[in-house]
């Protein structure tokens, strides 16, 4: 019971940190339609970032994670500058091209200045857990998920509150009509894609530390980040929060009570049974068609 | 192109080996030829049905695994009292069940993917290909896992004049490699250019019209995925019976990349655009060895795939064929302008 | 017009029935309640103003859309739950309201396409090249041809039909249609955007067809067009038929004139 409790917990930590980079790419798909196989890479900087900052350069630890996060905002707002802007109107497989096209560059760009041996960053917590009824918890992992948590939470007041947020959810509604309506679209495009790379790197900042930060991690970061957003059905915010929580409940009573080595199987054989079940994701409403 | 011009490429890659001394040329060659037919099958799904397929390494990767199993043999404990054994079988028969077995994952993945298109295709495919990887990975009692499965036999193992000094064997698998090339490019030219051709491509350019007209566009899509993963699956059996050590990372990302790129730089939806793009990625990496950490290499790739998707969308194929038409356009124009300008000054004479 | 009058309406055989159709997307509903039927050979419209559920119709008879509720039968054959294009199997062939066609196919090989029920070759007989598919591809070819002299496109057959001129890619999507031997035909505003001109060598085109006892399910927003070529016309409006009769008893349907002129005719 007490280890059914456990995995529930770290589930639920896991989950918080899944459902940042899930909420990122859906974000990016919903309103840009841009197929983002670079999120991942994105990941992986938030996670070098905290270690250039906080390990080598002897930042504060939480100092490093906000500018982590700040650099992955400005590396995505350069990327849609530089990338997608001049692809307005290109279908959705040339986007996807170059971004995994952005992909090869930036991880290789990580493996030439970082190597590929993994490094390590130490968290400023205590060692001693935090044990509650027999369940037990590191520090380091209450904090992991109660900033992901407020993150969560952050972007959903900037899309439910604020301007720039009623503008985002008219662009995501319709458009040409949003466009009509005087919101520059091309603000709207670069504000969402470097949010969205930020929340991917705010993950990334925020595991990196609990693992371990290697340039090659992106790769199952990016792939997971679509088996969430495909729970959750493409371009449904909340589904992508919520498919965060699921996937990381699934690898993890997978790896507990299947076998640890399909750990990572798990989230691939979910979105193959979601596809053959219900390809419009686990949380969509039925659109009206045509 | 013409017939003549294709005799004559096929007359060179036939006598190659007369003139081709040095081993290293032989295997940059051969790995030319095997990633340029897993070009050519991935350009039947995404230059033709356009569908992506992100995980093209599996089916490549299956059909590596498949082929060196079989040729050395192995051993399933199925149950306690049970275990299904398979002695080692002669290369060429390994070879075809590659073709099976790859054939029935394309088909597999195709069933799974029948309502979804696009995006989803995509992260089905990816989705497969990293399962089976971690299959391949995790069943150490089957593949030996990361320990990878060694000696396997040679394609052309049983060949007795072959197996006599290293340079014969390459010049063996060289022509293994080319006459699976050119049996491949001659079912996919078949496949596209007929009634079944014009239905896959139907299916990409506008999937409601073909449905109305008729199309079951998953049957197309279906048949589309089996013979593409079927040759994907030979190229990988070459490529197994060639380096002849097969371990968890031929389903490495990156193979799946490769091809992309030679696809889409030479031109999706063209039968010579994977050629042209297999030959120019295949001999690239080769030429900037030595020059270029790998990491550098791979920049550069993905700054050349970005390059090409924006100025050369189609690819170069296309782009030659385009600007050869316009070229004899003009000639033709020119011809006609001063034989008009002639002619009247033939009347200005008279 | 009279001449469609002197058919007497009892000798056809009823082909296409809708019965008691409901459409449902959500809690939005686009057809409540509709029945009606379309006899062999006939050339019947659908109308009705925007919204009022004529699309979501052709698009529930072609299987493109499921119903909510109700059976659509062809020649006393259930199509509830076939696919499109094992509807087009049994002779239901439809046409789209966007402009629809291969784009960058040329115009031929667009007909090529639509003759995709005429061929039969097998996987391995187009592997092996057998003679048989040799005859078969040529007889495609010649027959695509064809069609496309008989809708009047055999000068552009080599040209990419996305670069066509829009009357005459509204052409080519009825030929692609008719290619694929349609025994009841399902147009959805195919003259929208056509010139005056074209317009009318469209209506002569629709007479052809009809000649060819291909009968005709038309949507269309041209009344002049509804009016000249039905020979009964079926009036939606607000997912419900308010009217089903010849062109001339429906010109005359006050509430007909009503749904198309919304509440004007109160104040008379």
């Amino acid at each position: 019971m007490d280890q059914l409790l456990q995995h529930l917990l770290n589930a639920l930590i896991l989950g918080s940190t899944y459902a940042l980079l899930g909420i990122g790419l859906t974000f990016i798909f919903g309103i840009m339609r841009v197929v983002n196989f670079a999120h991942g890479e994105l990941y992986t900087f938030g996670a070098y970032m905290v270690y250039l900052f906080s390990v080598l350069l002897g930042v504060n630890f939480l100092l490093s994670i906000v500018i982590a996060i700040v650099l992955g905002i400005m590396l995505g707002a350069l990327l849609e500058w530089v990338l997608l802007s001049r692809l307005r109107g290109a279908d959705i497989d040339t986007t996807m091209l170059v971004m995994i096209g952005a992909w090869i560059i930036m991880q290789n760009a990580e493996q030439l200045i970082w190597s590929g041996v993994a490094k390590s960053i130490p968290m400023p917590f205590p060692e001693e857990p935090l044990s509650v009824g027999g369940v037990s918890v590191a520090w380091s992992r209450v904090f992991v998920f109660a900033v992901a948590i407020l993150l969560i939470v952050g972007s959903q007041t900037l899309i439910q509150r604020t301007r720039l947020g009623k503008a985002m959810r008219a662009t995501f509604q319709d458009r040409d009509t949003a466009s009509l309506m005087g919101i520059n679209i091309n603000m709207i495009y670069l504000a969402t894609f470097a949010l969205g790379s930020g929340l991917a790197a705010a993950a990334g900042a925020l595991l990196g530390p609990i693992f371990i930060v290697m340039p090659t991690m992106g790769n199952l970061a990016v792939v997971k980040a679509f088996a969430i957003v495909i729970l959750g059905g493409l371009g449904n915010m909340k589904g992508a929060a919520l498919g965060g929580f699921v996937l990381a409940l699934v690898e993890e009573l997978g790896a507990g009570y299947i076998s640890s080595g399909y750990r990572d199987a798990m989230g691939f054989l979910l979105i193959i049974l979601v596809l053959m079940v219900k390809p419009t994701g686990l949380f969509a409403r039925t659109e009206r068609i045509g | 192109m013409n017939t003549l011009a294709k005799w004559l490429i096929v007359a060179f890659l036939v006598t190659v080996p007369l003139w081709l001394g040095n081993q290293y040329q032989y295997h940059v060659l051969i790995m030319m030829g095997i990633f340029t037919i897993g070009a050519m099958s991935l350009n039947l799904l995404l230059g033709y049905t356009g569908q992506l397929s992100l995980g093209h390494v599996a089916f490549f990767g299956i059909g590596a695994y498949t082929s060196s199993l079989v040729s050395l043999g192995f051993d399933l404990q199925l149950t306690d009292s049970y275990t299904f054994v398979v002695e080692p079988k002669p290369v060429w028969f390994a070879f075809f069940c590659a073709l099976i077995v790859s054939g029935l994952c394309g088909w597999f993945v195709g069933k799974l993917s029948f309502r979804v298109r696009g995006a989803y295709f995509v992260i089905v495919t990816i989705s497969f290909a990293e399962v089976v990887r971690l299959v391949a990975l995790n069943w150490v009692d089957l593949t030996e896992g990361p320990m990878a499965l060694n000696n396997i036999p040679p394609l052309a193992s049983g060949v007795p004049w072959m197996e006599a000094g290293a340079l014969s064997r390459r010049v063996a698998n060289y022509y293994m490699v080319l006459a699976v090339g050119l049996v491949a490019f001659l079912i996919i030219q078949r496949l596209v250019q007929s009634r079944v051709g014009r239905a896959m491509i139907a299916l990409r350019e506008n999937e409601s019209l073909a449905k109305s007209v008729g199309v079951d566009v998953t049957r197309y899509l279906v048949l589309a995925a089996i013979t593409s993963a079927a040759i994907a699956g030979a190229a990988g059996a070459l490529y197994a019976h060639y380096v002849r050590i097969v371990d968890p990372d031929v389903f490495l990302f990156i193979y799946t990349v490769t091809m992309v790129i030679m696809v889409i730089s030479g031109g999706k939806g063209t039968l010579a655009g994977p050629l042209v793009g297999g030959l120019i990625f295949g001999i690239l990496p080769e030429l900037t060895r030595g020059h270029m950490l790998p990491e550098v290499q791979w920049i550069v790739y993905g700054a050349l795939m970005i390059l090409i998707v924006f100025f050369l969308p189609q690819g170069i194929v296309p782009a030659v064929q385009r600007g050869w038409a316009t070229w004899q356009k003009r000639r033709d124009q020119s011809a006609r302008d001063t034989s008009a300008s002639n002619g009247r000054r033939q009347e200005v004479a008279r | 017009m009279t001449l469609h009058m002197t058919t007497p309406a009892t000798t056809r055989q009823t082909v296409l029935t809708v019965d008691n159709l409901a459409v449902h997307f959500g809690g939005l509903v686009a057809i409540s309640d509709a029945s009606f039927k379309v006899d062999e050979g006939e050339v019947v419209s659908l109308i009705g103003p925007n919204g009022a559920g004529k699309t979501t119709a052709f698009n529930v008879i072609s299987g493109f859309l499921a119903a909510t509720k109700g059976v659509v039968a062809y020649k006393g054959r259930r199509l509830n739950g076939l696919k499109p294009h094992q509807i087009a199997d049994a002779g239901l062939v439809r046409t789209f309201q966007k402009t629809s066609v291969f784009g960058n196919d040329t115009v031929i090989d667009n007909i090529m396409i639509g003759l995709h029920r005429r061929g039969d070759a097998s996987i391995w007989q187009t592997l092996l090249l057998t003679p048989k598919v040799r005859r078969q591809e040529q007889a495609l070819r010649e027959a695509a041809a064809e069609i496309l002299d008989f809708v009047g496109l055999g000068h552009r057959s080599n040209e990419l039909a996305g670069a066509l001129a829009y009357g005459e890619q509204r052409l080519l999507e009825v030929a692609v249609a008719l290619a694929a031997k349609p025994s009841l035909l399902l147009l959805d505003e195919p003259a929208c955007g056509m010139n005056p001109t074209e317009a009318l060598n469209f209506r002569n085109l629709l007479g052809e067809i009809g000649r060819k006892k291909i009968t005709v399910l038309l949507v269309e927003h041209n009344m002049r067009m509804v009016m000249g070529v039905s020979d009964r016309v079926v009036v939606l409006n607000h997912g419900r038929i308010i009217a089903d009769g010849p062109p001339t008893e429906i010109q005359q349907n006050p509430e007909v004139i009503r749904a198309y002129l919304g509440h004007g005719p109160k104040h008379a």
